[in-house]
């Protein structure tokens, strides 16, 4: 009998190791962040770093300032979710308030596969579509700009929104319907004016979660949006976050002070995610608590 | 009155536009990427490995490399990711510990790859050198999370009554678990490795630095301790690095036809053990 008692113990510790494994790795990265983020950090001086305006690792005299790539990333991620969130956001109340159950079905298979596309192949019809065309409407030198980014992001979050809305929406109980139906509404009206509202911590927390996908996209921003450290502007050649850290990663020698400040721009990033997680927890508690 | 009809054209207007460009947005990125691609995949190119001499591209070291990295991350993967979904479901009491595994998945799932490349690489690649196994390793932190929320809400379904009665006929706890816990759990377990082999064969930015980008053919073994591209990561380097869109197109259809497959047999599993549920 008490054999058996240590053999379960021992299994159970097991299955305890097994399930720490996941705190254990979200420590881990952390921690591996901060140690390679902080010392360039620390040799170039916060404020230089945060607020410079140049960016030239490569230089005789080397500047690390990351501002432009901090705003191109918030301009970007923005532009996305101006362009990405309404267009999710009609056609989630459509497939879950109006739609009938066939097309409701195919319309959520397309947007899985949507989902599932990888993001280079986003950047390459990006960059055999897009960069073109931008450079022919707008007459501009070079179509791989800020605005290809954005444009292709914004398709990127576009699942993303229309599966959290729409599970939001379902969830609306039928009574608020109803009651609004009784009052005289029309169907658009309730939808819009009742279930909408009462579906609003859902449908935040699908924005959210699209700023979260769009400042952490790397591959598809590197096709398409030029990849030169410039302060953003629309129709410019323009660095994110991510893509700066993916563009020098390779050719930067270990230990030097430009690899040491890729490392600490991968640490901005870092930080950004984890308030972005936080905000749709925040979110996503509410939406339960209710 | 007028004013209502207004707003109610203008919202239906927003639903139906919204909805055809979502659904044409899908067509159109299929269709293009399909017509594009699917007349440059040919024999020779799926079944040679690149030559600078005969002047050609082949992407079988590509293929060969994306099947090992799928198999190396799911065998390291799923007992992990089972393991800690059975933790959560049947051993775990203390409910600050589930609240802390379960914030500590959520925060893995929103990482983005770049992030875990750069991990990837500190942790891994400096220790086994640039290989399909460091790609793997970091690979396996990015599914963690996915297969132990799929195999956590199959856990979820098993009823209570079947444990219970288990433990009634004096079995031990592992010994439930064993027979009973973990076969109701199979259509969890199968989900989770079809959606992470999704999330694998897409993934780019958490091997460029893990993996690297080689083309040599290898045996599985050999394999693993060798740097190699994925589909994903030749796409990226042969569309631009060297600017030979044919070659990339041909690869982006592969993976379009195999996100084609995977959202279907995601669907069929669901309905096939929804079925048997129901029996």
């Amino acid at each position: 009998m008490k054999k058996n008692k240590i053999f379960e113990d021992i299994v159970h510790g097991i299955f305890l190791i097994l399930g720490l494994i996941t705190v254990g790795c979200v420590v881990l990265i952390t921690i591996y962040l901060i140690i390679s983020g902080l010392p360039a950090i620390k040799e170039i001086g916060l404020i230089n770093f945060l607020f410079g305006k140049q960016w030239a690792s490569t230089a005789a005299e080397p500047k690390f300032g990351i501002l432009p790539f901090i705003l191109t990333s918030i301009y970007g991620t923005s532009g996305a979710i101006v362009i990405g969130v309404p267009i999710g956001f009609f056609t989630a109340v459509y497939l879950s308030k109006v739609a009938n159950k066939k097309v409701r079905n195919i319309m959520e298979t397309s947007v899985n596969l949507l989902a599932g596309i990888p993001s280079v192949v986003y950047g390459l019809v990006g960059m055999l579509i897009l960069v073109p065309a931008i450079r022919k409407i707008f007459k501009v030198p070079d179509g791989a700009s800020l605005l290809a980014a954005i444009i292709v992001l914004a398709i990127m979050i576009l699942p993303n929104i229309i599966k959290v809305s729409i599970t939001s929406l379902d969830a609306v109980p039928k009574e608020y319907e109803d009651a609004s139906y009784a009052l005289g509404a029309s169907s658009t009206e309730t939808f819009f004016r009742v279930s909408v509202p009462a579906a609003k911590s859902g449908i935040a927390a699908a924005v959210v979660l699209g700023v979260g996908r769009a400042i952490g996209e790397a591959m598809a921003v590197m096709m398409v949006a030029g990849n030169v450290a410039n302060m953003p502007s629309l129709f410019q050649s323009v660095r994110f976050l991510t893509t700066a850290v993916s563009s020098e990663m390779a050719y930067s020698s270990p230990g030097s002070l430009q690899r040491n400040a890729l490392f600490s721009i991968a640490l901005v990033l870092y930080i950004f995610i984890m308030l972005i997680n936080a905000t749709l927890n925040f979110f996503l508690k509410r939406d339960k608590e209710k | 009155m007028n004013k209502r009809k207004i707003y109610i054209g203008i919202m239906k207007g927003a639903m139906y536009f919204c909805t055809s460009l979502t659904a044409l947005l899908v067509l159109f990125l299929f269709g293009y990427v399909l017509i594009k691609g699917i007349p440059n995949i040919t024999w020779e190119l799926l079944s040679t490995k690149p030559s600078y001499l005969a002047g050609r591209i082949g992407i079988l070291p590509d293929i060969l490399n994306t099947i090992y990295i799928v198999i190396a991350t799911l065998i390291v993967v799923l007992p992990l990711g089972v393991g800690a979904a059975v933790y959560l479901n049947e051993y775990a009491l203390n409910k600050k510990v589930v609240e802390l595994i379960e914030y500590a998945a959520e925060t893995l799932s929103g990482i983005p790859s770049i992030i875990y490349g750069l991990v990837g690489m500190l942790l891994f690649s400096n220790n086994f050198g640039t290989s399909i196994l460091a790609g793997a390793l970091t690979l396996v932190i990015m599914n963690l999370p996915t297969v132990m929320r799929t195999t956590q809400e199959s856990l979820k379904t098993v009823p209570q009554s079947y444990r219970e009665g288990a433990f009634g006929l004096g079995a031990g706890k592992w010994r439930v678990i064993r027979t009973v816990v973990l076969p109701g759990c199979l259509d969890g377990v199968i989900t989770g490795c079809i959606l992470s082999i999704g999330r694998i064969i897409g993934e780019s930015a958490a091997l460029l630095f893990t993996a690297g980008f080689a083309h040599a053919i290898n045996d599985f073994f050999t394999g693993l301790t060798s740097p190699g591209a994925t589909l994903t990561v030749a796409l990226y380097v042969y569309a631009k690095e060297e600017g030979e869109f044919a070659v990339a197109f041909a690869i982006a259809a592969i993976l379009m036809i195999l996100t084609l497959l995977i959202n279907l047999s995601t669907t069929m599993v669901g309905k096939y053990f929804a079925k048997r549920r129901n029996i």
